[in-house]
């Protein structure tokens, strides 16, 4: 076991609403009211039309793996009991991208459902991960 | 108004490119500035206008002037990871040509190999990226790779051509790290590190210090050597973070190079030399495509059949550039010095036949910020 410490994360603002919302179990995105363009990350203005006035939807959290990697060694020893970890880019069915790791499974192919899922890793943070999507069971669906 | 053909390199430098004998970052780099001065024929005191950057210093001109003890009259930090050298020839010709300087020095120094192979960066992670552990930047080009893979078919086997290509470029020079030729499957059965990349998929991991010395085309004529000419300037900027790039297999590199083209009035097929970013075998690839050597998503096939080696169609990283010669955490200034060299005519056993018109493309971070050069060894293209 690792007897290293989790390299912290400091989000701020609207990085801090992400992250409060994943603490809820959320997977959260902005929709402008201005032009109804899916923003991802929350931002505090518009990349499209400039509005400052943007609204956080909540994603059900479904969708396929863009791409990804498998990482044979740790980028921090907090990491080493972890490798190989597979890395995933997944492009959500509401139409914005998010990077996180995949769980559960052994190989994966880009093009591959996935299913967001919430890990309480310690008393503050919940991180977003992903595993493969079974449509039929339907089991603990975001 | 245009800086095309308005300025030139005329001195030039590098040294300790595998290992330091125990410099600094900024004792590397202040030797590269005062070797390169020294091959122009001009002195510190000559120096008004300082241009750097650097993983080790937040504020780098700053560093390397106190270090110098010089006071330029114009400072240049531009922070676009690996290319920000490439940029800084075009913000230098600029600030000669508005009066703001006279003699510009752009300066790199790295001693990444002494510090125990670990890349060194302030680079700050994405707070919706940094707590999975991605490993920087192979992480994110393993992320390229496979996505090439899925949507184009290239296979490893490619990949592992240019690396031998380089290999075989990097062994017509007197400073090859690694004097014997690669096979593609020492490629193939070194170890993976971040799916589908090998190690050999990698840029080495070296030292390094490098100096560029520019002033304007006129007082160039009158200095030591002849003139390399900056003959046009690009850039360009994709995205910050690898979860915010749009498309994996595609990038801005195009722009910047057309912007650089066409400012230099010349075509791709005029190119002599070429001098591409290579921190991995498929940065390298993506960026061939980008720039126009051939198709969207033919990269693997262009680099197959020795295209690229010495000997091929495309005199392309005549030195080995980073997978085979010389990688210190940014590689931009050495692609930089490698065309000077073609376009000197000191390229020794790799010198290509009448060399007078060479594209330098640089990348930074993870395909993120991109700059282009076109340099020639005549006025007038």
């Amino acid at each position: 076991m690792t007897t290293a410490v989790r390299p912290p994360i400091t989000p701020r603002g609207e990085e801090k609403v992400f992250y409060d919302r994943l603490r809820e179990h959320e997977l959260v995105f902005h929709r402008c009211d201005g032009c109804s363009s899916v923003v991802f990350p929350l931002r505090t203005v518009c990349p499209h039309c400039s509005s400052e006035s943007l609204s956080i939807e909540v994603s059900r959290g479904a969708g396929v793996v863009y791409s990804f990697t498998t990482q044979h060694r740790a980028a921090h020893p907090f990491f080493a009991d972890d490798v190989p970890t597979t890395l995933v880019l997944v492009d959500l069915d509401e139409g914005f991208r998010v990077f996180a790791n995949l769980t559960g499974v052994e190989n994966v192919v880009v093009g591959a459902a996935v299913e967001a899922w919430f890990d309480d890793v310690d008393a503050e943070l919940t991180l977003l991960r992903f595993r493969p999507r079974n449509d039929a069971a339907g089991e603990g669906r975001a | 108004m245009s800086i095309r053909g308005t300025s030139a390199i005329v001195g030039v430098a590098q040294l300790d490119t595998f290992k330091t004998d125990g410099k600094s970052p900024v004792g590397l780099m202040s030797v590269a500035v005062t070797r390169a001065l020294s091959d122009a024929g001009l002195t510190l005191a000559d120096v008004d206008g300082l241009f750097t950057a650097s993983s080790y210093y937040a504020f780098p001109t700053l560093t390397l002037a106190e270090y110098l003890g010089i006071h330029p009259r114009h400072m240049d930090s531009t922070a676009l990871g690996g290319c920000s050298f490439i940029a800084q020839l075009g913000h230098a010709a600029a600030a000669i040509q508005a009066g703001l300087c006279e003699v510009a020095v752009v300066a790199y120094g790295s001693t990444q190999r002494s510090d125990a192979g670990k890349l060194v960066s302030m680079a700050e992670s994405s707070p919706y990226e940094q707590p999975y552990g991605l490993i920087h930047p192979i992480g994110a080009f393993g992320m390229v790779a496979q996505r090439h893979m899925a949507q184009y078919g290239t296979t490893s086997e490619q990949l592992a051509q240019y690396a031998v290509s380089a290999r075989e470029w990097a062994l017509l020079t007197d400073s090859a790290p690694y004097p014997t030729p690669l096979t593609v499957d020492e490629v193939l059965t070194s170890p993976v590190i971040s799916s589908p990349l090998h190690k050999l998929d990698c840029c080495l991991v070296t030292d390094g210090g490098a100096a560029v010395v520019l002033v304007s085309a006129e007082r160039a004529r009158d200095l030591r050597h002849n003139p390399v000419y900056l003959l046009g300037s690009g850039e360009a900027v994709n995205h910050r973070n690898i979860s915010q790039m749009p498309d994996l297999t595609a990038t801005e590199a195009a722009r910047s190079s057309q912007r650089a083209l066409q400012m230099a009035g010349v075509t791709l097929d005029q190119i002599d030399t070429v001098h591409v970013y290579d921190a991995f075998t498929i940065s390298l690839l993506v960026l061939l495509e980008d720039l126009g050597f051939c198709a969207k998503g033919e990269g693997g096939a262009f680099v197959e059949g020795g295209r690229v080696a010495p000997g091929g169609s495309l005199a392309l990283n005549t030195n080995g550039a980073g997978l085979a010669q010389v990688h210190p955490g940014m590689l931009g200034m050495f692609l930089i010095l490698e065309a000077v060299q073609q376009l000197r005519g000191d390229a020794g056993r790799r010198q290509v036949d009448n060399a007078r018109l060479s594209l330098v493309h640089g990348m930074g971070l993870t395909l993120s910020a991109h700059a282009t050069a076109v340099l020639s060894n005549h006025p007038e293209a």
